[in-house]
C-alpha cells in the first residue's frame, strides 16, 4: 500500500516535472548535463582560485544569468530567431568594425567595447550569429549549397573571422570560423571540396604565418613545437599545466590537494587553464568522468538537431553541437600540450569572460528550435 | 537550375544531415581517443615523471647553515665567536638579469661597481638555486634603502646570518688567521654541499687549519614554496613529510695562548716590525705568537673593499705577511750555544778552553778577516764568557774546527732544517746550509762549492743561514730542555657544544737530541744564564724574580764591505741589523721559551731583550704569586 502510494507520488512528481520543462520548452536530460558539469565548475573553482569564495560567488551569477537567457531563448519562436538571423550578423559585423576603431585594449588585443554600464566583447556575439547567418543562407536554398551560394557563406564566414584575427584573437577567430564551416560541413559540402579546401587551407595558413599573425602569435606556434625551449617565457605554461596533469596520475591528488594549482606554479588557473587543475585534483578518472559529460551533451545535441524538421534548425542545432565539442577538445588539448595555446576556455568551467552566456544562450536556441521541431517554418 | 534544385527535398536533406552527423561523430570519438590517448601517456605511463617535476616544483631545499665554533685562549677568553649580522643574498634563477640586478644594487650603493666582476664570476661558480652573498655585513641605513628598492630586485633578499666576530681585533690574528668570503679557488678544494648556505670558509692560521672541526654540518630544511619562490606555511591539504635536519655546531677550540701572554707580546711589540713566539717547552704550547704589524681580521669576516685589501697588501711593513711562521732571518748570535754544543759533542773542544780574542779571526793562509761585532775585542774567553759576550772569533774559529758537515748535522737535530710542524699551516722553513744544499741551490758549478769561509760565519748564524722565528723558538725550547722536544701547537682542546665533551690534544713528543754527555747542556745553559748576569743582556735581567737564560743575536741586512764600520745612523731604517734575542725561564724548570725578533731593530740585547723579559713576566709572575699565595 505504502509502497503502491510512494509510486505513485514519484510518479506524479515525474509528469509534473516533464510537463514543467515542456512548458517551459526546456530539454531536461541536456539541461542536468549541462547542470552538472556547470556544478563541477563551480567546484573546481573554489580549488582553483584558492579557496576565494567571491570568485566561486561571481561564477555562479555568471552561470545564472546564462542560465537566464537560455530559458528567455528557449521560448523564443524559431522563425523568429531565423528572420532575425542575418540583422544579428550585420550588427555584429558592424560592431566588430567598431572595435576595430574605438575598442579598449586589453592583454595586448582589441576586443572589448566599452558600453558604460559594461565591457562588451562583439566576437562573442558572432559565435552565435556566424551560425545562425549560415543556416539562414542555406534554408531556403538547395543541399548541398552550390558553387554561388558557397561563395556567399566563405564571405559570411571570413569576413567577421578575418576582424577577430586583426584584434588579434586567434582563439575566437578559429571557433568562429569553425562555427560557420560546421554549418556548411553538415549542409553537406562535397568531400572533394572539402580536401581542396583543406589544401588552400595549409596555402592560407603559411601566407598567414608570413604575413598576418602578431610576433606573440607566432611565438606561440613555436612554444607548442617545443615548449622546454623557452621554460620561463612562453613555455612555461605549457610546462607546468602538463606537469599538473601528469602528476595528477590516474586518481588525482585530492580536491583542494593540487600542488601545481595550489601553490601557483599553475598559471590562469582558474581561467583557461582550469582543465590543468582538474586533471591534478581529480586524476584521470575526473577528467574522465568530466569528458563523458561533455560528449554526453554532445551526442544528446547531435541527437536533438537529428529530430528536427527543418534546414536552418538541423544545422544550428547541428553546428552548436559539433561546436561544443571543438571547444572542449581545444581548450583540453591545449592545457595538455596537444594543441598550440590558443585562449579558448573550457566551456561552462572556465572563469571570466562571457563565453559562458554565449554558450548558455547557443544552447537556448537549440531548445527552442528542438521545442518547436514540428512546427512548419 | 532544375526544378529539383529549386525545390527542396525534405527525405533527401535529411538523409544527408544523417550521413553528415555520423561523420562528425567518427571525428570526434577520434579527436577524443587522441586526447584520451596523450592523457594516458601524461597521467599514466609518465607519472612518476611528472611527480618527480611537481615535487621539484614546490619544495625548496633551504639550507641552514651551523654556527662555527668558538674560539677561545687556554683560560676561557672567547678569541673569535660569531655575532647576527644581516647580508644581502641573492638566489640565481629567481633573478630576471644578474646583470641589471648587479647594476642596480651598485646605482643604490650596496655594492661597489668594481666587485660586479668577481660577483658575476662567484654566482656562475655556484649552482643557481644556491643563496649567494654579494655584500656582507649591512648596516641599519642600508638595510633600510634595500627595502625601499626591495620590489625591484625579485630573488635578492637580506638574510640574518651568523658572522665570524673577532672581540679582540688584531690581537693574535696570525694565529688565528681568519674567515672571508668563499673564492673560486675554495669552491675546488671543498664539497660543495657541505658549505651550502655557508657563505665563509677559514683563510688562514687557526680559522684554516681546523675547518673540519669549526665549521660544524650544515642543516636543511625543506620548505614549501609557492610559484615566486616564496615559503608558504604547509598548507594543511598539502602536508607531506618536509625534511628538517637542523645543523650542529662546529667545534670549540681550546687555545695554547695565553691571552695575558699575548696581549703583552703585542703590546711589547708595538710600533715595530717583528714577531715573537711564546713556548711552554714542556709540551711545545704555543703561549703568544705575534707577528706585528698585524690587521684586523673582522675586515675579512665582514668582506674588504678592493680598495682596502690593496691597501693591506701594499703597505710597506706588510701586516698580511706572518713573519713568526714564514719570516726567514739569519739567526745570528742565537745560535752560538748550540754551536757550542756542537765542539764539546765532538770533542773539538773543552769549556775551559781560552781563545784569545783579537776582535777578527782569520783563516790559515788567508788575510780576510772575520771581524768581531765589538772591534777591539774580547781578550781571552772560555766557552762560558764567550757565549755570554757572544764572542765572534771563539765561535768562527770553533766553526772552522767542526767543519760545516758536524755543524749541519747537529744544528739540524734542534729544528733548523725542516718546518715545527706546528698545527697551523703556512709555516715556512729557513735553510740551514750544508755542501749537499749548497750544490742543489746554485745552478754555476764554481757556486756550487762550499768555501771554508763559509763554515766560518755559519758560526755566527750569517752567511746562509736563515731560520723563521717559530724556527729559533723551537731550537731554544729543546735546548731549555735539555733535548727534548714537542711539537708546537696552537690548540689544546676541542669542545663538542652539543654535548660539552672537552677532547684533549696530547702534546706530541718529537725526536730528543741525545748529547755524550748531559753535563754539555748545563755549560751551555751556564753560557746563556750569564748572558743574563753580566753578559750582554743584562739589563734586561734586572729585578727579576725568576732566573733566566739568555741570548742575544743580530742578523745582518746588509754585508759590510772590509774594512767598513757598521754605522747605524748613517744606514736606511730598513737597512739597519735585525735584532733577536732567545730566553728561557726559569733555568731549571723551564716553563716559558721566549724567541722575539726585531726587524731593523739593531742589536738584540737594547730591543729585543726588554721584550722577552716583558713577556716572561707575564706569565711567570702570576704563578710565582700564585705559587707565593699572594
Amino acid at each position: 500500500m505504502i509502497r503502491e502510494n510512494v509510486e505513485s507520488t514519484s510518479t506524479r512528481a515525474l509528469t509534473l516535472t516533464a510537463r514543467v520543462l515542456s512548458t517551459l520548452r526546456i530539454d531536461g536530460p541536456l539541461v542536468l548535463a549541462l547542470s552538472s558539469i556547470a556544478l563541477i565548475g563551480l567546484l573546481v573553482l573554489y580549488s582553483a582560485s584558492g579557496g576565494n569564495w567571491a570568485v566561486v560567488l561571481r561564477g555562479a551569477v555568471r552561470l545564472l544569468l546564462g542560465g537566464l537567457l537560455m530559458l528567455v531563448l528557449a521560448q523564443i519562436r524559431p522563425s523568429m530567431l531565423r528572420r532575425i538571423s542575418p540583422f544579428m550578423y550585420g550588427a555584429g559585423l558592424l560592431l566588430l568594425l567598431i572595435v576595430e576603431l574605438v575598442g579598449d585594449v586589453g592583454k595586448g588585443a582589441q576586443r572589448w567595447l566599452d558600453l558604460g554600464f559594461m565591457r562588451f566583447q562583439p566576437s562573442e556575439i558572432m559565435k552565435l550569429a556566424v551560425p545562425m547567418a549560415c543556416a539562414w543562407w542555406l534554408h531556403e536554398r538547395p543541399v548541398p549549397p552550390s558553387p554561388s551560394s558557397l561563395v556567399i557563406l566563405a564571405a559570411l564566414i571570413v569576413l567577421p573571422t578575418g576582424l577577430v584575427m586583426i584584434q588579434p584573437d586567434l582563439g575566437t577567430s578559429l571557433l568562429i570560423a569553425m562555427a560557420g564551416l560546421t554549418v556548411v560541413f553538415l549542409a553537406g559540402l562535397s568531400l572533394r571540396l572539402i580536401v581542396s579546401l583543406m589544401v588552400l587551407a595549409v596555402a592560407a595558413a603559411w601566407a598567414g604565418w608570413e604575413f598576418l599573425l602578431r610576433e606573440y602569435q607566432r611565438q606561440r606556434v613555436l612554444t607548442f613545437l617545443n615548449p622546454e625551449a623557452d621554460p620561463l617565457g612562453s613555455g612555461y605554461h605549457i610546462i607546468q599545466s602538463t606537469i599538473a596533469i601528469g602528476s595528477g596520475g590516474v586518481f588525482g591528488k585530492g580536491y583542494l590537494r593540487g600542488s601545481q594549482s595550489q601553490l601557483e606554479f599553475l598559471p590562469e588557473r582558474s581561467t583557461d587553464f582550469v582543465f590543468a587543475v582538474i586533471g591534478e585534483e581529480f586524476g584521470l578518472l575526473g577528467i574522465l568522468i568530466l569528458l563523458s559529460l561533455y560528449l554526453y551533451v554532445v551526442a544528446r545535441s547531435l541527437w536533438l538537431a537529428n529530430q528536427m524538421r527543418d534546414t536552418y534548425a538541423r544545422l544550428l542545432a547541428g553546428s552548436f553541437a559539433a561546436l561544443f565539442f571543438v571547444y572542449v577538445f581545444i581548450n583540453a588539448g591545449m592545457v595538455s600540450g596537444l594543441l598550440p595555446v590558443v585562449g579558448v576556455p573550457l566551456p561552462l568551467i572556465s572563469y571570466g569572460g562571457t563565453s559562458m552566456v554565449t554558450l548558455l544562450a547557443g544552447f537556448g536556441i537549440l531548445m527552442s528550435l528542438y521545442a518547436n521541431r514540428k512546427l512548419a517554418a | 537550375m532544375s526544378v529539383r534544385g529549386l525545390i527542396k527535398d525534405s527525405w533527401r536533406e535529411r538523409r544527408l544531415f544523417e550521413q553528415r552527423t555520423i561523420v562528425v561523430v567518427i571525428l570526434i570519438g577520434l579527436l577524443s581517443s587522441l586526447l584520451l590517448g596523450r592523457l594516458l601517456w601524461l597521467q599514466v605511463l609518465r607519472y612518476d615523471h611528472y611527480t618527480q617535476l611537481s615535487q621539484g616544483n614546490r619544495v625548496r631545499v633551504e639550507p641552514l647553515p651551523a654556527a662555527r665554533g668558538i674560539i677561545y685562549d687556554r683560560r676561557g677568553e672567547v678569541l673569535a665567536d660569531n655575532q647576527p649580522t644581516y647580508q644581502l643574498e641573492l638566489i640565481p634563477e629567481e633573478v630576471p638579469d644578474v646583470e641589471t640586478t648587479l647594476a642596480g644594487l651598485v646605482r643604490i650603493g650596496l655594492i661597489e661597481a668594481a666587485a660586479i666582476e668577481d660577483l658575476k664570476k662567484l654566482i656562475r661558480s655556484r649552482r643557481s638555486f644556491e643563496s649567494i652573498p654579494v655584500r656582507l655585513r649591512l648596516d641599519d641605513q642600508e638595510i633600510a634603502r634595500f627595502a625601499v628598492n626591495r620590489f625591484r630586485f625579485p630573488g635578492v633578499d637580506i638574510q640574518t646570518r651568523l658572522a665570524r666576530n673577532y672581540p679582540l681585533g688584531e690581537i693574535g690574528v696570525h694565529a688565528l688567521g681568519y674567515v672571508g668570503a668563499i673564492s673560486e679557488a675554495d669552491l675546488k678544494n671543498i664539497a660543495r654541499e657541505a658549505y651550502a648556505g655557508t657563505s665563509t670558509i677559514g683563510k688562514l692560521g687557526i680559522e684554516s687549519a681546523y675547518e673540519q672541526d669549526l665549521r660544524g654540518e650544515n642543516g636543511r630544511r625543506e620548505q614549501l614554496v609557492n610559484a615566486r619562490g616564496r615559503p608558504i606555511e604547509n598548507l594543511q591539504t598539502l602536508e607531506r613529510e618536509l625534511i628538517f635536519r637542523p645543523s650542529r655546531r662546529g667545534q670549540d677550540l681550546f687555545l695554547t695562548l695565553d691571552l695575558n701572554v699575548q696581549n703583552t707580546a703585542e703590546k711589547a711589540m708595538a710600533n715595530r716590525r717583528g714577531a715573537l713566539i711564546a713556548l711552554d717547552p714542556n709540551n711545545g704550547d704555543v703561549l703568544a705568537l705575534v707577528s706585528h704589524p698585524g690587521f684586523d681580521p673582522n675586515l675579512f669576516a665582514r668582506g674588504l673593499s678592493n680598495e682596502e685589501f690593496s691597501a693591506l697588501n701594499t703597505d710597506p711593513d706588510r701586516p698580511l705577511f706572518n713573519r713568526a711562521l714564514r719570516g726567514t732571518y739569519p739567526p745570528g748570535s742565537t745560535i752560538k750555544p748550540l754551536v757550542a754544543l756542537a765542539g764539546l759533542q765532538y770533542g773539538v773542544i773543552t769549556p775551559e778552553d781560552v781563545h784569545y780574542c783579537v776582535g777578527y779571526f782569520t783563516l790559515p793562509g788567508s788575510s780576510r778577516r772575520f771581524r768581531d761585532w765589538q772591534r777591539r775585542g774580547h781578550g781571552p774567553v772560555n766557552m762560558r764568557a764567550a757565549i755570554s759576550r757572544s764572542c765572534d772569533p771563539y765561535f768562527y774559529s770553533l766553526a772552522d774546527r767542526l767543519g760545516v758537515d758536524r755543524l749541519h748535522n747537529f744544528l739540524g737535530q734542534f729544528g733548523l732544517e725542516a718546518p715545527s710542524g706546528i698545527d697551523i699551516g703556512g709555516e715556512k722553513s729557513g735553510i740551514l746550509p750544508s755542501r749537499e744544499w749548497k750544490r742543489s741551490a746554485f745552478r754555476n758549478p764554481q757556486e756550487q762549492v762550499w768555501f771554508p769561509g763559509e763554515t766560518v760565519i755559519f758560526g755566527i748564524g750569517q752567511g746562509y743561514m736563515t731560520s723563521t722565528p717559530l724556527q729559533v723558538a723551537q731550537m731554544t725550547a729543546t735546548l731549555a730542555m735539555r733535548g727534548a722536544a714537542w711539537r708546537p701547537r696552537l690548540v689544546a682542546a676541542l669542545r663538542d657544544p652539543q654535548t660539552g665533551e672537552r677532547q684533549e690534544l696530547a702534546p706530541e713528543a718529537m725526536p730528543v737530541v741525545t748529547l755524550k754527555d748531559n753535563n754539555f747542556w748545563k755549560i751551555a745553559i751556564d753560557g746563556m744564564r750569564a748572558v743574563m748576569e753580566g753578559g750582554t743582556a743584562s739589563a734586561a735581567a734586572r729585578g727579576a724574580r725568576y732566573s733566566i737564560a739568555g741570548k742575544s743575536g743580530t742578523a745582518q741586512v746588509v754585508a759590510i764591505a772590509q774594512g767598513e764600520q757598521y754605522d747605524a745612523d748613517a744606514l736606511d731604517e730598513r737597512l739597519r741589523d735585525h735584532a733577536w734575542f732567545v730566553a728561557f725561564a726559569p733555568i731549571e724548570a723551564p716553563r716559558i721559551v721566549v724567541a722575539v725578533l726585531i726587524e731593523n731593530g739593531g742589536g738584540g740585547s737594547g730591543v729585543a731583550a726588554p721584550v722577552a723579559r716583558q713577556v716572561m713576566d707575564a706569565y711567570l709572575l702570576p704563578q710565582i704569586n700564585e705559587a707565593n699565595g699572594t
